[in-house]
């Protein structure tokens, strides 16, 4: 199966000698739902531009399902449906005008594109506000507002760059919904996030860029069986006496009714509940510190730098 | 990319273009409108009756031709100015470049939409300045091909001044500096028999002194400079101002980075 995306010894080197991109390669196979992750300035955006020709490379080579944009670009470009992480459409113009248009320069008579409009619009819950001129929209109707008209040609390769960036929590799972719906029916799915439970729940590889080099490349199950140690919070139903203390285990109480606990890889929770049991301590809830996939970003990135 | 699917494209440009201009016509279409009345009013009727004639016709039938032609040239420059410095300041050009649409067909699409602006002002004028004198066309052929030039012209010129404008007062500095100072020692309000040699062949330097007097020639019958010298000039500005247009948009210069 040719892969979605390959991209070898990309570079990238702005006008100021800045350069974003070190000659990274990177491959995405037909069908997946890819993160591409990593810290501000790190070279996402650059590279992500590059794919869909905002961004002139330096050297190197992008393929968009076997076509090489330096050969067919056009080609290429049908492939490809881009949702950029700022709003890039006219203000003034009214949804239905900027989705029939995008696929109007796709080529698309304008029959089929208002039928594609509706479609796209109504899925993602804007077909109310279509006539509506888009200033007037909130922020996240104008995310969705980009993904329909990123979709309105059918690309086989979806690129989202921050899409659920200043979406309240009830909408962006309604929008994951709709990415992991579309991704089952065949889209392939390029994420960038810096919502990494959004990353870890939606995505089956990754790779995490930073200082314009690929410092991990691998499947999100790979990378997270890789975590070591995770940290744990309790809540205590009663208040916690002044030291608590778990045999082989880091323990530090946070308040009368926190404790927070570090497991380490082969250690089980189960041993946890035990003696906390046998302390007297009941337990109300347990949640992650933090996101598995965060405590291994963090680690990566620092460990870059 | 298919014909047909160029087509397409091209098509959904053009009626970006129009409907921007349409919705907007407080701005766009009306302005021009109330100015040239203006201009019949004050140069033709008021000053113009004590000049008497000019070039053997009355000078508000000499002035005419110029002024239609100044509408002409200031709208399919600024449509094209605005509409595309817009969409480079809102991003939404972005729209246009992630598309596989060519380059040609974008260039195209905004040139067709600031000479349909063009000409369609230049009807409105043509409408208002028959309430103040007589038009008999002396050559249809020579008004239609000079006004498609003439708008294609600068409706490119505005083109590249959007391409590299960086904000809003970019885009009136050329109109304000260079085209309007152009345009009234073009030879809108006088004949260049009137200058002095010296000026009047520094005026033969002023491209618009052949757009002009070369619509006037359509018009009228009468002209200051010859008709193919001025169709050959404007023919050579088009050609370099729609091949830089396209090195432009080719290069990507100030449209990608």
């Amino acid at each position: 199966m040719i892969p979605a995306l390959t991209i070898e010894n990309l570079t990238k080197q702005y006008a100021g000698g800045f350069q974003a991109l070190k000659g990274i390669s990177l491959e995405v196979q037909h069908g997946d739902f890819f993160a591409l992750l990593g810290p501000n300035g790190a070279g996402k955006s650059t590279t992500i531009g590059v794919i869909c020709s905002l961004v002139s490379k330096t050297a190197g080579k992008v393929a968009v399902y076997g076509t090489d944009i330096d050969e067919d670009f056009a080609a290429a470009k049908k492939n490809i449906g881009i949702v950029p992480q700022e709003f890039n459409f006219n203000m003034f113009e009214q949804p239905f005008d900027i989705v029939v248009n995008q696929a109007g320069y796709y080529g698309m008579p304008k029959t089929l594109a208002s039928q594609r409009a509706e479609q796209y619009l109504r899925e993602l819950g804007l077909w109310e506000k279509r006539h509506v001129p888009s200033r007037m929209l909130s922020g996240g109707m104008k995310r969705r507002l980009m993904i329909a008209r990123a979709l309105v040609h059918n690309p086989r390769l979806l690129i989202l760059d921050e899409p659920t960036a200043g979406v309240d929590i009830e909408m962006r799972r309604s929008m994951w919904d709709f990415l992991q719906k579309l991704n089952r029916e065949g889209t392939t799915i390029i994420l960038t996030t810096h919502y990494l439970e959004e990353a870890e729940a939606l995505c089956r590889n990754i790779a995490i860029i930073n200082h314009g080099e690929i410092v991990e490349n691998s499947s999100m199950r790979d990378l997270l069986r890789r975590l070591h140690r995770e940290v744990f919070i309790f809540d205590a139903v009663d208040d916690l006496p002044d030291a608590v203390a778990i045999p082989d285990f880091g323990v530090r109480r946070i308040d009368e009714r926190t404790l927070e606990v570090e497991v380490e890889k082969g250690q089980h929770i189960n041993e946890v509940f035990a003696a906390l049991s046998q302390s007297g301590i009941r337990i109300s809830s347990m949640r992650n510190r933090a996101n598995r996939l965060e405590e291994m970003f963090v680690r990566l990135v620092e460990g870059a730098k | 990319m298919s014909l047909q699917e160029q087509w397409v494209a091209l098509v959904t440009i053009l009626r970006k273009e129009v409907k921007r201009y349409l919705r907007i016509w407080t701005q766009t279409l009306l302005p021009s409108a109330i100015t040239m009345s203006l201009y019949f009013v004050i140069f033709g009727s008021l000053i113009g009756s004590r000049i008497g004639d000019m070039g053997g016709f009355t000078y508000m039938q000499f002035v005419v031709p110029g002024l239609i032609m100044m509408a002409i040239v200031t709208n399919s420059y600024s449509n094209v100015v605005s509409s595309f410095f817009g969409s480079k300041f809102n991003h939404s050009v972005e729209e246009l470049l992630v598309s596989p649409t060519p380059n040609y067909i974008i260039l195209l699409g905004y040139v067709i939409g600031g000479v349909s602006r063009g000409l369609l002002v230049a009807v409105i004028v043509t409408l208002v300045s028959l309430f103040f004198t007589d038009l008999h066309i002396h050559s249809f052929t020579v008004v239609v091909v000079i006004v498609l030039m003439t708008s294609i012209l600068f409706a490119l010129a505005g083109f590249i001044n959007a391409v590299y404008a960086n904000n809003f007062d970019d885009i009136s500095i050329i109109p304000t500096f260079v085209l309007t100072p152009l345009i009234y020692l073009g030879g809108v309000f006088y004949s260049m028999d009137l200058l002095p040699d010296f000026w009047a062949t520094v005026s033969k330097l002023n491209p618009l002194v052949y757009v002009v007097n070369a619509f006037r020639y359509g018009v009228l019958g009468v002209s200051d400079v010859s008709l193919t010298v001025a169709f050959g000039m404007i023919a050579v500005f088009t050609v370099v101002a729609w091949c830089y247009s396209m090195h432009l948009l080719n290069t990507g210069k100030r449209l990608r980075q």
